[in-house]
C-alpha cells in the first residue's frame, strides 16, 4: 500500500497544499458532523447574519448520520453519506474557510471551484464500512440542532481515521484519474 | 386450514432486520475475496479489504455493518392454504420492523411524506410486496436497502428496435453514471419486459438473489455475464478510486411484455447487499 500521511486538525491551509488526490492519510483530532438537514440549518443561519455553530475555519466536515449508539458505545455505525447532497451548501461553507470535507461520490463544479478558489480538500471515506470506521472515533458529542436526531451537528475527536484525497486543492479528482487509469472501453 | 399467528411473523421479521444489517451474506463476503484476487489496483485492494475487516467488526460485535440501515423492503411469499390469525398481517409485518430497528439500534431512516420530510421514527412503513404462492407456509425475505445505492437507480422505456444491444448499453450507462455514489463493487438487478412497475420490481427482486447464482436460463445468464465484463471494464473500481472490481455480479430478469414496448429497469445495490430469510410453517388449528 501506498505511504500513509498522518493529518492532526486543525487542517491548516498550509496542510491543504500539500495534499494530492489519490494520497492515503489517517486523521486525528477534532472533527464535526453534518448532512442535509444540518447544512440547510447553518447556511440559513449564515443568511440571517448569525454564527455557526462552531467556529469553521481550518475544520473538517465529516458528512454523516450515525446509527444509535448501543450502551457502552461512544457512537454507532459511523460511514460516509453521499457528498452531492451537500454540493448547494458546501461553496459558502468554504468561503468562510472550511478546509475540508469527508464523504462518498462525485462533487458539482462549483464545488470545485470553490476549493480552488478558497484551498479545501475533499476526502473520500469508505462507503458502507461503518463498523470500522466508528473504532476510529474516540469521543462524540452533539453541539447543534439535536433536535435533527443522526442528523444533528456532532464534534467528534477521531484517531487514525482512514480517507483517501479525492479530489485536492488544485481540482485534480481521484474518481477521473484512478476511473481514466483503469477504464478498457 | 393451517395457521399461523400475527406474533410469530412480527418476530420473525424483527430478527430478519437485525441480522440482515449485522451479518454480511456468506456470498458477499466470497464476492469480496475473489475480487482482491483480481483487483489490480492498489488502493482497490485496500478497499476490499477494509470491507471485510468491517464485515468481520460488525458480526462480531453486533453492530450495523453501514449507518444507512436502509428502508426495510420486504417480499411476502404467501402459501393459499395459510390462515394468519390474531391480526393484519401487513401490521405484523410493520411491527416486526419497528421492533428490529428499535432493538438493534438501527437508524431510522424513513420519512412520513416526501414533501413533509418527517421522520416517522420507527422505520416504518415498510416497502410490502405480496404474492401469493401454493402451500400451507410463509415465506419471508427483508432487504434493506441503502438509498446512496438506491438513487442511482434509473428505468428507461426503451423501444424494441433497440433490441438487446439498447437495453444492454442502459445498464452499463448508468452504472457508469453512478459512478462511486452507490459504494461499489455494486451488485446490479436488471429487470426487463413486464409494464413499467413490473421492470422496476423484477430489477428489485433479482438483488434478492444468492450473489453470484446464474439466471437458470443459458442465454440469459450468458447476458449477465457479458454484462458484467463490460461494467468491469468502466474502471470505477472500489469505492470509485478507480480499478476493475466495480461489480461483484449482475442479476437479470426477463417477463414477456408488450408488442410495443421493452421496459428496462436498474436497481444497483452497493456491496452491503443485505438480505435475510425464513420460511414460517403453518400450525393446524
Ligand atoms: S450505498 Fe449502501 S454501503 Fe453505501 S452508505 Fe448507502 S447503504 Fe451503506
Amino acid at each position: 500500500m501506498a505511504d500513509v500521511i498522518r493529518i492532526e486538525t486543525p487542517f491548516t491551509h498550509e496542510m491543504v497544499r500539500t495534499l494530492k488526490a489519490g494520497d492515503n492519510v489517517l486523521i486525528s483530532g477534532v472533527i464535526y458532523t453534518g448532512r442535509d438537514a444540518a447544512h440547510k440549518k447553518m447556511i440559513e443561519a449564515l443568511a440571517r447574519g448569525e454564527e455557526l455553530p462552531f467556529d469553521i475555519r481550518e475544520q473538517i466536515i465529516y458528512f454523516v448520520g450515525p446509527t444509535p449508539p448501543k450502551p457502552g458505545q461512544v457512537i454507532g455505525s459511523a460511514g460516509p453519506t453521499t457528498s452531492g447532497r451537500m454540493d448547494a451548501y458546501s461553496p459558502t461553507l468554504i468561503g468562510k474557510g472550511l478546509t475540508g470535507m469527508i464523504g462518498k461520490g462525485l462533487r458539482s463544479a462549483e464545488v470545485i471551484s470553490a476549493m480552488k478558489e478558497h484551498g479545501a480538500v475533499y476526502f473520500g471515506a469508505i462507503g458502507g464500512a461503518g463498523a470500522l470506521m466508528a473504532k476510529r472515533i474516540v469521543s462524540a458529542e452533539v453541539i447543534a440542532y439535536p433536535e435533527l436526531g443522526p442528523e444533528a451537528v456532532r464534534r467528534l475527536e477521531v484517531k487514525d481515521f482512514p480517507a483517501m484525497v479525492i479530489i485536492d486543492s488544485q481540482g485534480n479528482n481521484l474518481y477521473e484519474t484512478g476511473k481514466a487509469q483503469y477504464r478498457q472501453s | 386450514m393451517k395457521q399461523i399467528h400475527v406474533s410469530e411473523i412480527s418476530d420473525a421479521v424483527e430478527k430478519l432486520c437485525i441480522e440482515a444489517n449485522y451479518d454480511l451474506g456468506a456470498d458477499i463476503m466470497t464476492g469480496f475475496k475473489k475480487a482482491l484476487q483480481t483487483e489490480s489496483s492498489p488502493l482497490g485492494r485496500e478497499v476490499l479489504e477494509r470491507l471485510i475487516e468491517n464485515a468481520a467488526i460488525a458480526h462480531e460485535e453486533r453492530v450495523p455493518m453501514c449507518q444507512d440501515t436502509g428502508m426495510a423492503v420486504v417480499f411476502a411469499e404467501v402459501g393459499q392454504d395459510v390462515h394468519v390469525v390474531g391480526g393484519s398481517l401487513t401490521e405484523a409485518l410493520n411491527e416486526g420492523v419497528r421492533r428490529g430497528y428499535e432493538k438493534g439500534f438501527l437508524r431510522k431512516s424513513v420519512v412520513n411524506d416526501p414533501f413533509e420530510r418527517v421522520n416517522t421514527g420507527d422505520n416504518t412503513p415498510a416497502i410490502i410486496h405480496y404474492d401469493i404462492v401454493p402451500g400451507d407456509k410463509i415465506h419471508i425475505t427483508v432487504a434493506p436497502k441503502g438509498f446512496g445505492s438506491e438513487n442511482m437507480g434509473a428505468l428507461k422505456m426503451c423501444k424494441p428496435s433497440e433490441g438487446l444491444e439498447g437495453a444492454m448499453n442502459f445498464v452499463v450507462e448508468t452504472v457508469d453514471k453512478a459512478g462511486g455514489n452507490p459504494c461499489p463493487p455494486i451488485v446490479v438487478g436488471v429487470g426487463v419486459g413486464g409494464t413499467m412497475e413490473k421492470a422496476t420490481f423484477l430489477a428489485k427482486k433479482a438483488l434478492t438473489r444468492t450473489l453470484g447464482q446464474p439466471n437458470p436460463e443459458e442465454r440469459l445468464a450468458k447476458i449477465e455475464q457479458e454484462l458484467l465484463e463490460r461494467i468491469n471494464k468502466l474502471g470505477i473500481g472500489p469505492q470509485g478510486f478507480g480499478g476493475n472490481t466495480t461489480a461483484l455480479a449482475v442479476h437479470l430478469e426477463v417477463y414477456p411484455t408488450h408488442i410495443a414496448g421493452m421496459p428496462v429497469a436498474v436497481n444497483i445495490n452497493c456491496h452491503a447487499t443485505r438480505h435475510q430469510e425464513v420460511t414460517l410453517e403453518g400450525r393446524n388449528e
